[in-house]
């Protein structure tokens, strides 16, 4: 019996794709892949590589810890590639809160809420991070988080440097 | 508030193959062993009754779905939101400049009536249109039995995310989703997760590649996330997406894992555009005045990333905003 082998791809190892052009201009696809994206980015730079309006899905590269972040609404973090474990803990009355009106902003260091608890994601894990909480990463090794968010303050928009521009 | 009246579906008994023929307003629609026969005041059209079914089966799951469902290069629909268009060659270069071409205006609920019943007679026993087609039986023959329990599958849509408490729960051997037998490789391993004390059910996370993994259907994007309007799609692809999509806004596609293989066209001709070759990792946007059909030679597992604004369609129609999601 044929046995199949499930690729996923990763930093090390991954193989872009392509567009063939018949009568198009490739700009309008937007393509780009996730592991290309991390393996330039600096430690949790949040890259969108995907558009629609206001809402994003940025490719994060997890390296070290980030800072505490928190967003005016649930955010989706899928673990790619590696291992992050992914802190969460209620905001404190003195905390900042969500100040964009989407997207996530940075904390000025710890919240002072509630610890809610951690979980170590690996590849393939979806982890809820849920509105009204203050999250932090932590990845050991390079790893890959695809994001599920808005256009925020800190979202960067680098299109031109990522994304297939010639047929 | 208006109370919509009974749908009354329009159609025929039996024929010699065993098979109920449908009208809605002046389309007539006939099976026989092999065969789907389409007419209209202006022309008429055959489909293989396996892609046929395949096709009206996605189209009657996604209740008409985003846009333009292409049966075909000739026959589908179109989703205004409370009504539906039904078309013969209206997407079509060939059959609009003869002018062959047809299209009525239907209430969702009298054409959806009718799609439920002509897919509920037209598929035999043992044919699942859902399925890959190593996975299931012939959609061909004389009509012998139905498949109910296939064709009226639930469908999934998470409410926050699949697996928080209340919300669509998680697979597993139990509630009949085994490992797809080109799945098998992978892991099934389940997030730890470690909640403070009084933080259980505020904790969730969840193996989205095992949860596909064990998907049993194919070409069937069902929501997993929910930010706002921005629907995380995903679903296990393998042969042919049995509808051409034609987009009435910017969808996304992320490729999670193996290869597929767009055929991209002009949403309004048919004319062919580009290829788009989608690798683990690889990243795409489909522009809102294109069509497209993808081709997995392996099962795959792909992330649709939908907007569901409902204004985005008569903003992108009108000019308002571009059918890119992005200006370089
Ligand atoms: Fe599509």
């Amino acid at each position: 019996m044929k046995t199949y082998t499930t690729n996923f791809g990763s930093l090390a190892d991954f193989t872009k794709g392509s567009i063939d052009i018949i009568d198009d201009d490739p700009k309008r696809y937007v393509f780009s892949n996730i592991f290309e994206v991390a393996s330039t980015s600096r430690p949790y730079e949040k890259v969108a590589v995907g558009k629609n309006r206001q809402y994003v899905v940025e490719a994060i590269r997890a390296e070290g810890t980030s800072e505490w972040r928190t967003a005016p609404h649930d955010e989706f973090a899928l673990v790619m590639d590696g291992e992050v474990e992914i802190r969460l803990q209620k905001l404190g009355p003195d905390d900042t809160a969500a100040t964009a009106e989407r997207g996530s902003n940075a904390l000025k260091g710890a919240p002072s809420g509630a610890m809610m608890g951690r979980v170590v994601a690996r590849r393939g894990h979806m982890t809820l991070l849920p509105v009204g909480a203050a999250y932090q990463f932590h990845a050991d090794k390079p790893s890959v988080i695809l994001l599920q968010t808005q256009d925020g303050p800190d979202t960067v928009h680098k299109w031109a440097d990522i994304i297939q521009t010639v047929a | 508030m208006t109370i919509a009246a009974p749908v009354k579906v329009d159609s025929t008994g039996p024929n010699t193959d065993g098979y109920r023929s449908f009208r809605l307003g002046e389309f007539k629609f006939r099976r026989d062993e092999y065969f789907v026969y389409v007419e209209w005041p202006t022309g008429k059209h055959v489909m293989s009754a396996d892609s046929f079914l395949k096709a009206l089966q996605r189209d009657v799951a996604w209740q008409f779905f985003y846009g333009i469902v292409n049966f075909d290069g000739v026959v589908g629909t179109v989703n205004h939101y409370g009504t539906v268009d039904l078309f013969a060659g209206r997407y079509n270069d060939v059959y609009r400049k003869a002018e062959l071409d047809h299209l009525e205006n239907f209430s969702t609920p009298m054409i959806k009536a009718t799609f439920d019943e002509m897919l509920d007679d037209w598929t035999n026993a043992g044919f699942d249109p859902f399925a890959s087609p190593t996975e299931t039986g012939s959609a061909f023959g004389i009509k012998h039995g139905d498949n109910r329990a296939a064709i009226t599958r639930h469908r999934v849509t998470a409410s926050r995310m699949v697996s928080v408490p209340g919300d669509e729960p998680l697979r597993n051997d139990e509630n009949g989703h085994p490992v797809n037998r080109h799945f098998l490789d992978v892991a099934q391993d389940e997030p730890e997760k470690h909640p403070e004390p009084g933080f259980d059910g505020e904790i969730s996370s969840f193996n989205l590649y095992a949860y596909l993994s064990r998907s049993q259907v194919t070409w069937n994007p069902s929501v997993v996330s929910v930010c706002g309007d921005s629907l995380y799609c995903p679903t296990t692809e393998e042969y042919i997406l049995p509808i051409i999509h034609g987009n009435d806004r910017v969808e996304w596609f992320i490729q999670l894992s193996d290869e597929l293989i767009w055929q991209v066209e002009d949403r309004d001709s048919g004319a062919a555009l580009a290829k788009v070759t989608m690798r683990s990792g690889d990243v795409a946007a489909m522009p809102a005045d294109i069509r497209h059909q993808g081709y997995a030679p392996k099962r795959a597992m792909l992330l649709v990333w939908e907007n569901a604004d409902p204004a985005l369609p008569a903003l992108i129609s009108s000019g308002q905003l571009p059918s890119v999601p992005v200006e370089i």
